[in-house]
C-alpha cells in the first residue's frame, strides 16, 4: 500500500501538466476529475489507515515509503502518514476539489490557472506526509510560488502588491525556517529524519535557540502575531480559489510544521517558550476577532476573522496537554473546510454583485438563496455554533487548556472564550447586512442562481462540516493516539 | 411496543429528522404538506411524551422520583475523565418540560397553519419550528452539562432565525441579531462556569455532578477560592449568568422585548412558554448543588424579585400589545426564579415545586394570551393597543380567552395561575419576607397591566373601521390550551416534582390566600376604574407620576445602557484602536521595515564600486575581524 501517497502527489502534478497542454475548456474538466481523483484517494488512505489501525498495527508512521534523495547529505524522501496527516490530506483534497470547481468560470488563461492550483496542492500533499525535514521544506516553498502568480494574475484590487507582500513575508519565514532546519540537522550531526530526530532528542541548548526560528517560520504561514499583516491583503487580492487556498491549506501549512516539527521535535523549547506562544496566540484570537469587527468588505472580514480562528491553533499548540493538541488538529480541519466554504461563498457572491462591500448588499436572500444558505452555514460554523465542525474544536481546546488550574492559562482561556461572543457580533453583522435587510440595489433583485457546479462545490464542504459536528469522535478516534504520542515527548521530559 | 429508551429518542429525534427533511425540500414541498410532516411529528413526540411520563410517573423507585439514564454514549472525549456523551435522563422535571414543550409546540404549529399562511417562506418556518422543537426537547433530556449547552445553543439559533423570519424588516434583523449576541454573551458565562465545575468534579455527567455533591467530597479549600468564595460558587453564579440570559433576566432582558418582532406564534412558543424558561430549568437541574451555596442562591433569588417588578412597573406603560405581554412574561420568570432562591432555605423546600408549577400553569396560559393577541394583529393589521379597542363585539371568541388567560395570570382562583403563584408566594413568606412583599406588589401590578391591556383591546373605544373576525383555524387550537389554563392548576403538583424526589402532599392554604388575591382583585378593580371607559384618569396620574411614568415607558434605559456599552466599550474603547494599529503600527511598522531595507540596499551598493583599493581594504578588515572572533572564541 506504500504506492499510495507518492500516487496521490503524483496526480496533481500529472494534471498540472496535463492542464497546461491542452485547451482552457478541457483544463477545467481535467482540474475538476482530477480533484475528485485526489478526494477519492485520500478517502482510501484514510480506509486503509484505519484498517492498519483495527488490524492492531502500532508503528507511528503507515504507509511509508522510502527513497533517497541526496545520498551525500543524507537527504531523503520519506514519507509516511499518522492520524494527524490523514485528516490533513483528506482536508486537502476537499478544498482542492471544492476549490477547482468553484473556478469553472475562470477566464484568462484558465489552463495556467489550473495548473498552478494543482501544484499547489501537490506541494501540500508533500508536505503533510513528509517524514524528512528538507522534503518537507522543499513541498512548503513548493506551495509558495504559484500564489504568487494566483494572485498577481487572476486577483483584484492591489494584486500586485499584496501578491509582493505575501510571497516576501512567506520566504521571509521561510529564510528563518531553512536556518532553523539547519540549526537542527548540524545539531543532530547531519540528519533530517523526523523519526530519528524524535527518539534522538537533540540537546536543551540547540532546541533553545532551534526553536524560534521554526517557531516564528511556521507561524509566518499560519498568521501568528505579529507577522500576520499578508494575511488581510493577500486574501482579499486572491481570486476565489487562491483565498480557498490560501485560508485552508496554506495556513495550516504552518500550523501543521509548528505542531509537528518545532513543538514534536523540540519539547523542552517547547515548554520553555510555551508562555510566549500563549500570549501570542491569545492576542491574534481577541485582536483578530476585534479588528474584524471593523472591516466593510467581506473578504477582509473573513481574512481577518481567519487571523482570530488561527490563534486556536497556536493557542491549542502552545497549552501543551493533550484535549488541546486534540482540538488544534481539529482546529485546523474544521478551519481549513469552514473559510474555505465561507471563501467561496463570498467569491460566488461578489462574482454576482460586482462588489464585497457589505454596505452594498442586502437582502441577498430573496435574489439568491442558496448561496445566501451557503453564506450563513459558514458564518455559524465560523462562530462556533453546535453542530458544525468549529464548536468542537473550540471547544476541545478550551476544555484542554483549562486543564492547567493556575491564573495565566486561565486569564488565557478567558480572553480566548470571550473571542466567540465577539465573533458572533460581527458573523452575525455580516449575516444582517447581506443575507437579511431590503434590497440595496436594483441590479440585485435578481441574480442569476448558483450553477449545478457551484452547488457541488459548496456542498461537498457543507457535508464534511456537518459530518465533523456531529460525528467529532470518528475524528477524535483517528488522531487521539497521534497527540497522545506528542504529549509522550513532553512527559519523558518530566521524568527524565 | 417502544421502550423507554426508544422512545426518549424518538422524542427530540422526530422534530430533528422534520427539520432535514421539510429544509432541504423547501419549495419543492407544497405549503400544506410541510406543515401537515411538522404537525404530524410533533403529535408523535406528544404521544412519546405523554406516553413516557406516565411510565415514569408511575414506575417511583422505593417511592422516589430520581434521575434515570437510558442511554449515553462517548461522543467526544476529551481526556480520560471529561467527555461530551450524548445521553438521556428522565427525571421528574425533564418529564414535565417535554410534555409542555410538545403540547405548547403542537397548538403553536396548528394556529400557525391559518395565521402564516401565504408567508412566502412557509415551509421554512415549518423547518425552522422543528427544529426549535428538537433543540429544547434535546436541552431537556441531556444527561451531560456540556450536551445541554449544545442544544443551548441550538434553541438560541433556532430563536435567531425565527425572530429574524421577516428578513427584509430591518428592526426583524436588528432583533434577531441582538437576540442572539446578548444570549451569547451570557452564554459565555455559562461556557466557563461548565469549565470550572467539570474541573472541580472531574465529569460532565449531571448524575456525576449531582452525585460529588451529595457525597460530601467537596472542600472549598481544595477547590480553590478567589475573592472569598470557592470556586464552584464561581462556576454556580457563571452558569446562572447563563441562565439569566436565556431567561431575560435583568440586566440582561433587553433582547426579550425586540424578540417580540418574530411572527406571534413564534413569541408564543419560543419566548414565552419554552425556550426563556430554560433558564430556570437549568438551575432547577443544578438545583441540589445551587441549594448548599447560600450566598448564590441569594443572588437567585434577589435577580429574579428585581426582574419581577421592573418588568410588571415597565408594562403597565406600554402600548404594543405584544410587548405587554413580553414584559409579563420576564415578570412571571422572575417569579419562577427566586421561588428557586428561596428553596435554598431551610422549611421552603416546595418553592422547588413551585417554580416548576408556575412554569408549567404559565406555559400554557402565556401561550394562549400571545396566540389570542396573534388573533387580534391578524385582525386588526397593528400591535399597538391604540388601533384596537372595542374588540369583544368584532372577536367574542378572543375575548372570552384572553379573559381566561388574564384571570390566570393575576392570580384570580380557581384558575391555574393562582394556584402555582400562592405556592410561590407561601414559600416566599417562610424563606424571607420581604421577598414576599415584593411578591405581593409584583401580583398587584400583574393584575393591573394585564387588565389594563384586556380593557383597552377589548371595550375602551371602539373602531368602527376595524373588521374584525375570528377563524376557527385559529380559535381552535386557543381553545384547546384554554383547557389547561383554567384547570392545570388542579394537578396534585406536589406528588411528582419535588426537590427531593419524594413527593408530597399538596396543601390549600386558604386564609393565606386573602392578601394575594385581594390585591390581584384590587389591581383588576384600579385597571376597571382607568380603562374600561375612555376617561382622562391615565393621563392625571401619568402627569402626577410623571417621574416613574417616565421610567417606565422608558423601560428603565437599560436598552441605552446597553447600547453605550456596546458603542463606547466595545467598537470605540476596542475594536477601533485595534484596526487601527493593525493597520498603522503592526503593518506600518512592517512597511517601514521593507523601505529600509531598500534604503539599505541602495547603500550597500555603493561599496561595490569597482575601485581596487576598497576592495583590498574591506579583504583586511574581514581578515583582522575573523582573527579577532578566533582569539575570542579559544579564550573562552
Amino acid at each position: 500500500m506504500s504506492f499510495l501517497i507518492p500516487l496521490l502527489i503524483a496526480v496533481p502534478l500529472c494534471s498540472a501538466v496535463a492542464n497546461y497542454l491542452v485547451n482552457a475548456n478541457s483544463a477545467r474538466w481535467i482540474a475538476a476529475i482530477s480533484g475528485f481523483i485526489q478526494l477519492v484517494l485520500s478517502i482510501l488512505i484514510w480506509k486503509v489507515y484505519a484498517d492498519f489501525r483495527a488490524a492492531g498495527e502500532t508503528a507511528q508512521f503507515l504507509l511509508t515509503a522510502h527513497y533517497s534523495w541526496f545520498p551525500l547529505w543524507n537527504i531523503n524522501l520519506d514519507l509516511g502518514l499518522d492520524g494527524i496527516s490523514v485528516t490533513m490530506l483528506i482536508m486537502t483534497s476537499l478544498v482542492v476539489f471544492s476549490a477547482s470547481l468553484l473556478s469553472w468560470n475562470v477566464r484568462n488563461d484558465a489552463k495556467l490557472f489550473f495548473s498552478l492550483l494543482n501544484f499547489l496542492s501537490a506541494g501540500a500533499y508533500g508536505f503533510f506526509s513528509s517524514l524528512d525535514l528538507f522534503a518537507m521544506f522543499f513541498f512548503l516553498e513548493l506551495a509558495v510560488v504559484p500564489k504568487f502568480l494566483l494572485i498577481g494574475i487572476w486577483g483584484s484590487g492591489e494584486k500586485i502588491a499584496s501578491a509582493m507582500k505575501l510571497v516576501l513575508m512567506l520566504m521571509g519565514g521561510s529564510a528563518l525556517l531553512l536556518t532553523g532546519l539547519f540549526v537542527v540537522y548540524y545539531g543532530a550531526g547531519g540528519n533530517f529524519s523526523l523519526t530519528e530526530l524524535a527518539s534522538n532528542r537533540l540537546g536543551r541548548e540547540i532546541q533553545l535557540v532551534a526553536f524560534p526560528l521554526l517557531f516564528i517560520g511556521f507561524g509566518v504561514f499560519t498568521a501568528l502575531f505579529p507577522f500576520h499583516t499578508w494575511v488581510p491583503d493577500g486574501h482579499s487580492s486572491a481570486p476565489t480559489a487562491g483565498s480557498m487556498f490560501l485560508a485552508g491549506i496554506s495556513m495550516k501549512l504552518g500550523a501543521y510544521g509548528c505542531l509537528r516539527v518545532a513543538t514534536y521535535l523540540l519539547p523542552d523549547a517547547a515548554v520553555a517558550y510555551s508562555p510566549y506562544v500563549i500570549i501570542l496566540s491569545s492576542i491574534a484570537i481577541v485582536y483578530g476577532a476585534l479588528a474584524t469587527l471593523m472591516q466593510t468588505d467581506l473578504k477582509y472580514m473573513n481574512a481577518y476573522s481567519s487571523i482570530s480562528h488561527c490563534g486556536f491553533i497556536l493557542l491549542g499548540i502552545g497549552m501543551q496537554t493533550k484535549a488541546s493538541i486534540l482540538g488544534s488538529v481539529m482546529q485546523m480541519v474544521s478551519h481549513g473546510l469552514m473559510t474555505a466554504l465561507f471563501f467561496g461563498a463570498i467569491g460566488l457572491i461578489y462574482q454576482r454583485t460586482h462588489t464585497r462591500k457589505m454596505e452594498e448588499m442586502g437582502g441577498l436572500l430573496k435574489s439568491i438563496p442558496f448561496l445566501s444558505a451557503v453564506f450563513v452555514i459558514a458564518g455559524l460554523c465560523s462562530l462556533g455554533l453546535p453542530g458544525f465542525s468549529g464548536f468542537v474544536s473550540e471547544m476541545t481546546i478550551f476544555v484542554g487548556s483549562w486543564e492547567h488550574s493556575d491564573a495565566f492559562h486561565r486569564v488565557a482561556t478567558i480572553l480566548a472564550a470571550a473571542s466567540i461572543v465577539v465573533t458572533a457580533i460581527y458573523i452575525l453583522s455580516a449575516i444582517g447586512k447581506v443575507i437579511f435587510g431590503p434590497i440595496r440595489q436594483a441590479s440585485h433583485i435578481s441574480l442569476e442562481p448558483a450553477s449545478f457546479v457551484e452547488k457541488l462545490g459548496t456542498g461537498v464542504l457543507v457535508v464534511a462540516i456537518l459530518f465533523m459536528g456531529l460525528v467529532p469522535f470518528w475524528f477524535t478516534n483517528l488522531i487521539s493516539e497521534d497527540a497522545r504520542l506528542i504529549m509522550n515527548q513532553f512527559t519523558l521530559l518530566m521524568n527524565p | 411496543m417502544f421502550t423507554p429508551a426508544t422512545e426518549a429518542i424518538l422524542i427530540p429525534l422526530i422534530p430533528f429528522l422534520l427539520f432535514g427533511i421539510i429544509g432541504l425540500a423547501g419549495r419543492r414541498l407544497p405549503e400544506i404538506f410541510s406543515a401537515f410532516l411538522g404537525i404530524g411529528g410533533i403529535l408523535a413526540s406528544l404521544l412519546f411524551s405523554l406516553h413516557l411520563s406516565v411510565s415514569y410517573f408511575s414506575e417511583p423507585v422505593q417511592g422516589a422520583f430520581v434521575l434515570k439514564e437510558f442511554f449515553s454514549f462517548p461522543w467526544l472525549n476529551f481526556s480520560e475523565n471529561l467527555k461530551i456523551s450524548i445521553g438521556l435522563v428522565a427525571d421528574p422535571i425533564s418529564m414535565l418540560m417535554v410534555v409542555v414543550i410538545c403540547s405548547v409546540s403542537l397548538m403553536v404549529q396548528w394556529f400557525s397553519l391559518t395565521y402564516m399562511k401565504g408567508e412566502e417562506r412557509f415551509q421554512m418556518y415549518y423547518a425552522f419550528l422543528s427544529l426549535f422543537t428538537g433543540s429544547m426537547l434535546g436541552l431537556v433530556l441531556s444527561s451531560n452539562i456540556f450536551q445541554m449547552y449544545i442544544f443551548w445553543e441550538l434553541v438560541g439559533v433556532s430563536s435567531f432565525l425565527l425572530i429574524g423570519f421577516y428578513f427584509q424588516k430591518p428592526s426583524a434583523v436588528a432583533a434577531s441579531k441582538k437576540a442572539f449576541i446578548v444570549t451569547r454573551f451570557a452564554d459565555l458565562g455559562f461556557l466557563i462556569g461548565i469549565l470550572l465545575l467539570s474541573y472541580e468534579t472531574q465529569t460532565m455527567e449531571f448524575k456525576g455532578i449531582l452525585d460529588y455533591f451529595k457525597s460530601g467530597n467537596f472542600n472549598p479549600e481544595v477547590s480553590g477560592i478567589w475573592m472569598s468564595h470557592s470556586l464552584a460558587a464561581w462556576a454556580l453564579v457563571l452558569i446562572f449568568v447563563g441562565a439569566a440570559g436565556k431567561s431575560a433576566m435583568f440586566p440582561l432582558h433587553i433582547w426579550l422585548p425586540d424578540a417580540m418582532e418574530g411572527p406571534t406564534p413564534v413569541s408564543a412558543l419560543i419566548h414565552a412558554a419554552t425556550m426563556v424558561v430554560a433558564g430556570v430549568f437549568l438551575v432547577g437541574r443544578l438545583f441540589p448543588v445551587y441549594s448548599l451555596f447560600e450566598g448564590v442562591m441569594q443572588l437567585v433569588t434577589w435577580i429574579g424579585v428585581l426582574s419581577s417588578i421592573l418588568a410588571a412597573i415597565i408594562a403597565i406603560s406600554q402600548t404594543d400589545i405584544k410587548r405587554v405581554l413580553a414584559y409579563s412574561t420576564l415578570s412571571q420568570i422572575g417569579y419562577m426564579m427566586f421561588a428557586l432562591g428561596v428553596a435554598g432555605k431551610a422549611g421552603a423546600e416546595a418553592g422547588f415545586t413551585a417554580s416548576f408549577f408556575h412554569l408549567f400553569t404559565h406555559a400554557f396560559f402565556k401561550s394562549l394570551l400571545f396566540l389570542a393577541a396573534g388573533a387580534i394583529i391578524h385582525a386588526v393589521h397593528s400591535n399597538e393597543v391604540e388601533n384596537m379597542g372595542g374588540l369583544r363585539k368584532q372577536m367574542p371568541i378572543v375575548h372570552w380567552l384572553f379573559l381566561i388567560g388574564c384571570l390566570a395570570i393575576s392570580g384570580v382562583p380557581p384558575f391555574s395561575g393562582f394556584f402555582s403563584k400562592e405556592e410561590i408566594l407561601l414559600n416566599a413568606w417562610k424563606s424571607q419576607p420581604l421577598v414576599y412583599g415584593f411578591a405581593l406588589i409584583g401580583s398587584g401590578l400583574t393584575a393591573f397591566y394585564m387588565f389594563r391591556l384586556f380593557f383597552l383591546v377589548f371595550y375602551n373605544k371602539s373602531h368602527s373601521d376595524v373588521h374584525g373576525h375570528e377563524s376557527m383555524g385559529l380559535n381552535f387550537p386557543m381553545l384547546l390550551l384554554a383547557i389547561p389554563a383554567v384547570f392545570a392548576g388542579f394537578v396534585p403538583f406536589s406528588s411528582y416534582v419535588t426537590s427531593t424526589g419524594l413527593p408530597e402532599e399538596t396543601h390549600l392554604h386558604l386564609m393565606f390566600s386573602i392578601a394575594p388575591v385581594g390585591i390581584g382583585l384590587l389591581g383588576i378593580g384600579l385597571a376597571y376604574l382607568f380603562y374600561f371607559k375612555q376617561n382622562s384618569l391615565p393621563e392625571q396620574w401619568a402627569s402626577k407620576l410623571s417621574g416613574l411614568y417616565k421610567l417606565s415607558r422608558g423601560k428603565f434605559y437599560f436598552d441605552e445602557l446597553w447600547r453605550a456599552v456596546y458603542q463606547i466599550g466595545l467598537i470605540r474603547a476596542l475594536a477601533t484602536p485595534a484596526a487601527w494599529i493593525d493597520k498603522n503600527l503592526v503593518d506600518g511598522g512592517l512597511r517601514m521595515g521593507a523601505e529600509k531595507t531598500l534604503r539599505l540596499g541602495d547603500r550597500v551598493k555603493l561599496i561595490q564600486n569597482g575601485k581596487l583599493q576598497d576592495y583590498v581594504l574591506y579583504f583586511l578588515m574581514g581578515i583582522l575581524a575573523l582573527i579577532l572572533l578566533t582569539l575570542l572564541m579559544i579564550q573562552s
